[in-house]
């Protein structure tokens, strides 16, 4: 290293500047979102840590690849319209992604000073310049492409569908999307948590893409209120983007008690029905007193955090394999192990126990010990012979995983789909086996993130702009 | 939002209610439901289709007035609006000729059933229509039946039209016919639905239930609405909702179907139920 550097490298700050956060022993009583989001100050003084490298790695880490030394330097200069601008050139839903992209995995994990743990908080300043944007009131609108007269029918209106929507109406096509449920936003309005995401962000995105044009029509269900078929008709091209809304169940004695709910059943419950505020709102919610959730994922931690706000005053978090292979973002399993949720690890529930009632009463598992390293390349989980053990539960809530929502697939006749149920698309431009459909999301990967759904529906969008501008 | 052209009480408890929705009018076929959320706080409710009119883009659905989102259908007026109508959804039922066909129906089921033995009676099958009721006040719909039906059989629980008793007199009316029926649909309540189940089980006549499960987003999404059908798990809102009577776990659907009674009455009721008639199941015991 040449003395110059050394210099330099002996000045950088490793301290990671943190985000303000309600207590833990607060929080747990309320819907509020959790983290608090940085200052101004705190916000320059992240972004001063930044190196501005000359070839960024975190750059290679983020799967749309925003300018994140760019947008870093627009902080630092205070500039923070330049900074969002920058961003948003890349991604659309800077305020969501900040807040719930995996980013210890993805850009952060690249950062050059990752291997001193001072990484710079990527996420944070992502976020901290989308809220301020929100709270300068005014929205910039872009200006939109002259109209082509060509129609697009968009199925689902979650992250993919929503980006796919933005895209093509820049570019002067009609857009449309076709929700099925009565509220707009997929797993961002109905699963993840008024606390970690909050749901008024959401409704500020597709109160953007409406604003700028896209039709929502929501209460309409493709493949039942009317096929891809009879879209195609109306539409020069559909895309689809239906997530992967197919709740797994796992098959043991007991399943089917009052009590024994679907992360979705218990989460859309409480988010798309405001389950948080009954008896306000008529969708009935039981109160659960111990609640146990069987998985490790976001999905997990969401349910046991919500569980405990509803009051629950034992919340366990059961799941087969160590703490080491937890899939949940370490942060959602921090903040829940803050909160008090109990984590029963390598542990496996076997069989559900009901009173005369019909109701839920206990759970008996299995302990678990790591065995060899599977496909997935995490050591399996076997049983251990004779260790089965009861635990009083009044609820219990499984969060082992979704597959993709048959529906459109079933009823579109050449619509090629995987052994998985997912579509196949072509994956760099979401191209079905069917002429003028598209593809991109949960639908095509299976359950993943909010950004791969984004950058799908980038892609796909760019696709079908190419398709339409050169049929005449 | 979908308009409502008409609504009204047919029978005390009972009430009719027609809403716009083409969509749905243009798309629906005899067996299938929608959802329905009655205002913006609501929660969302299955209703089946009871008859629709695709020139005019209209549905009708018949309710009972059991709880709170049911009772602030009730309240609307025509003029007024739903905040959600969304549908056609499940499978429709099977139409095609099987010979003699008896519909059997109680509560909404005497509306729900009606477009399925219109179109079993298009399919060129014989009709045989049942329909029990606590009194012949409470029965609807006699006259749409009559000109589709072979005959028509009504159980009364006072005895005011028809056989007296509840459903445990199926047997009797069974036995009565020169020979036993290809198929029976049942449509109603679950108590209905179950009763002729059993019934018909140790009789070996098929028979198809249209079950009412709770359910929340009607599309496969929440698995609420699962049920155990020939040991399997199935999901009602898109494996159903009809399904081989004698196949399904009835003492796992009751308790589900129960799940939330007790919260439900917790629940600020906006009115008052015009009568009180009818709770689960007990207009059978
Ligand atoms: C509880 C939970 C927590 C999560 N946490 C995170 C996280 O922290 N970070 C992260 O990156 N990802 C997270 N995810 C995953 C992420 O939300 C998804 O990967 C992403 O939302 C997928 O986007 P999508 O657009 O493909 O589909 P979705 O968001 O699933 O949207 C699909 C939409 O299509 C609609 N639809 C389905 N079928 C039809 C039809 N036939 N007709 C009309 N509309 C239809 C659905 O109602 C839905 O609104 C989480 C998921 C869950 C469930
Ligand atoms: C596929 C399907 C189709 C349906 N079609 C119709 C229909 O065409 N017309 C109709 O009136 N209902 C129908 N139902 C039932 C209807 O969805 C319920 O009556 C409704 O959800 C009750 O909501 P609520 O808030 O008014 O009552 P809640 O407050 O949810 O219930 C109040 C009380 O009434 C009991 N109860 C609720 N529903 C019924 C019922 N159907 N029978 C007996 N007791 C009940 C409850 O257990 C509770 O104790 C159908 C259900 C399904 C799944
Ligand atoms: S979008 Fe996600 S991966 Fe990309 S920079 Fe932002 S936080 Fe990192
Ligand atoms: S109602 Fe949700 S899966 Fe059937």
């Amino acid at each position: 290293m040449s003395d110059e550097k050394i210099e330099k490298a002996s000045k950088i700050d490793l301290d990671r500047t943190d985000m303000p956060k309600q207590p833990p022993e607060i929080r747990r009583h309320n819907f509020n979102e959790v983290a608090l989001g940085y200052t101004e100050e705190l916000a320059i003084k992240e972004a001063k840590r930044c190196l501005q490298c000359k070839k960024p790695r975190c750059k290679t880490g983020c799967p749309v690849e925003i300018d994140i030394p760019d947008f870093i330097s627009c902080i630092v200069k205070g500039d923070f319209a330049g900074g969002i601008k920058k961003i948003k050139e890349k991604n659309c839903l800077p305020a969501v992604c900040g807040r719930v992209c995996p980013q210890e995995t993805q850009c952060e994990s690249k950062c050059i000073l990752t291997n001193k743990k001072g990484e710079i908080a990527i996420g944070r300043l992502e976020r901290f310049l989308a809220d301020w944007e929100a709270k300068q009131g005014k929205i910039d609108i872009p200006k939109k492409a002259k109209p082509t007269g060509k129609k697009v029918a968009v199925v689902g209106s979650g992250p993919a569908g929503i980006t796919v929507a933005g895209d093509l109406i820049l570019l002067g096509h009609e857009v449309t999307i076709f929700e099925a449920l009565h509220r707009a936003g997929g797993v961002l309005t109905y699963g993840i948590p008024e606390f970690r995401l909050p749901k008024a962000i959401v409704a500020r995105e597709v109160d953007y893409i409406k604003m700028l044009g896209v039709k929502v029509i929501t209460d309409f269900v493709v493949g039942k209120t009317r096929s891809i078929d009879e879209l195609l008709e109306e539409f020069d091209a559909v895309f689809i983007g239906t997530g992967a809304g197919l709740p797994w169940f796992m098959n043991i004695p007991g399943e089917n008690l009052n009590g024994v709910y679907s992360a979705n059943e218990y989460l859309t419950r409480m988010n798309l029905m405001q389950g948080y505020r009954f008896p306000m709102s008529s969708t009935p919610v039981r109160k659960h007193m111990k609640v146990a959730v069987v998985g490790g994922g976001n999905v997990a931690m969401d349910s046991a955090r919500t569980a405990l706000r509803m009051g629950a005053e034992e919340v366990r978090i059961i799941y087969r394999r160590s703490h080491a292979e937890l899939p949940a973002r370490l942060e959602e399993s921090e903040n829940a192990e803050e909160e008090g949720v109990i984590f029963n690890m390598l542990t496996l529930p076997v069989r559900y126990i009901g009173d005369e009632r019909g109701w839920l009463k206990e759970i008996e598992c299995i302990k678990m010990e790591l065995g060899e390293p599977d496909a997935s390349g995490r050591r399996r989980p076997i049983e251990v012979p004779n260790s089965n053990f009861r635990i009083a539960m009044d609820a219990v809530v499984c969060a082992i995983g979704n597959s993709p929502n048959p529906l459109v697939p079933s009823t579109t006749p050449g619509l090629e789909t995987t052994r998985h149920g997912t579509l196949v698309a072509d994956p760099e431009t979401g191209k079905t086996t069917r002429d003028r459909v598209w593809a991109g999301g949960d639908i095509v990967t299976g359950a993943a993130t909010v950004i791969l759904a984004m950058g799908a529906g980038r892609k796909a969008a760019r696709s079908i702009h190419e398709y339409l501008m050169n049929k005449g | 939002m979908n308009k409502i052209i008409e609504r009204k009480m047919i029978v005390p408890n009972m009430h009719l209610i027609e809403i716009e929705a083409p969509d749905i009018a243009k798309k629906v076929r005899p067996g299938q439901f929608v959802i329905v959320r009655p205002d913006d706080e609501g929660e969302r409710i299955p209703l089946s289709v009871a008859d629709w009119d695709t020139e005019k883009g209209t549905i009708t659905i018949i309710f009972m007035e059991v709880g709170a989102s049911t009772g602030s259908l009730a309240s609307l007026n025509a003029g007024e609006a739903v905040a959600t109508c969304v549908g056609p959804l499940g499978n429709y039922t099977e139409i095609k000729k099987y010979g003699t066909v008896m519909c059997i129906a109680g509560c909404y089921g005497i509306g729900s059933i009606y477009p399925v033995a219109r179109a079993l009676k298009e399919a060129g099958n014989n009709i045989l229509t049942v329909i029990e009721a606590r009194s012949s006040y409470l029965i609807y719909w006699l006259d749409r039946f009559i000109p589709i039906s072979e005959k028509i059989f009504t159980i009364t629980r006072d005895g005011s039209l028809g056989y007296k008793g509840h459903m445990k007199r199926l047997p009797d009316i069974l036995h009565s016919l020169p020979a036993f029926p290809d198929l029976i649909i049942v449509n109603g309540c679950t108590y209905l639905m179950a009763h002729t189940s059993h019934v018909t089980k140790e009789m070996g006549i098929s028979t198809i239930v249209n079950l009412n499960p709770i359910m929340i987003d009607g599309t496969g999404m929440c698995g609420v609405c699962r049920v155990t059908v020939a040991g399997k798990m199935k999901f009602a809102c898109v494996d159903g909702p009809e399904f081989n009577g004698h196949d399904v776990d009835w003492k796992e659907f009751l308790a589900r179907r129960k799940a939330y009674m007790e919260e439900e009455t917790l629940f600020f009721r906006r009115s008052e139920p015009k009568t009180k008639i009818h709770k689960e199941g007990e207009c059978q015991v």
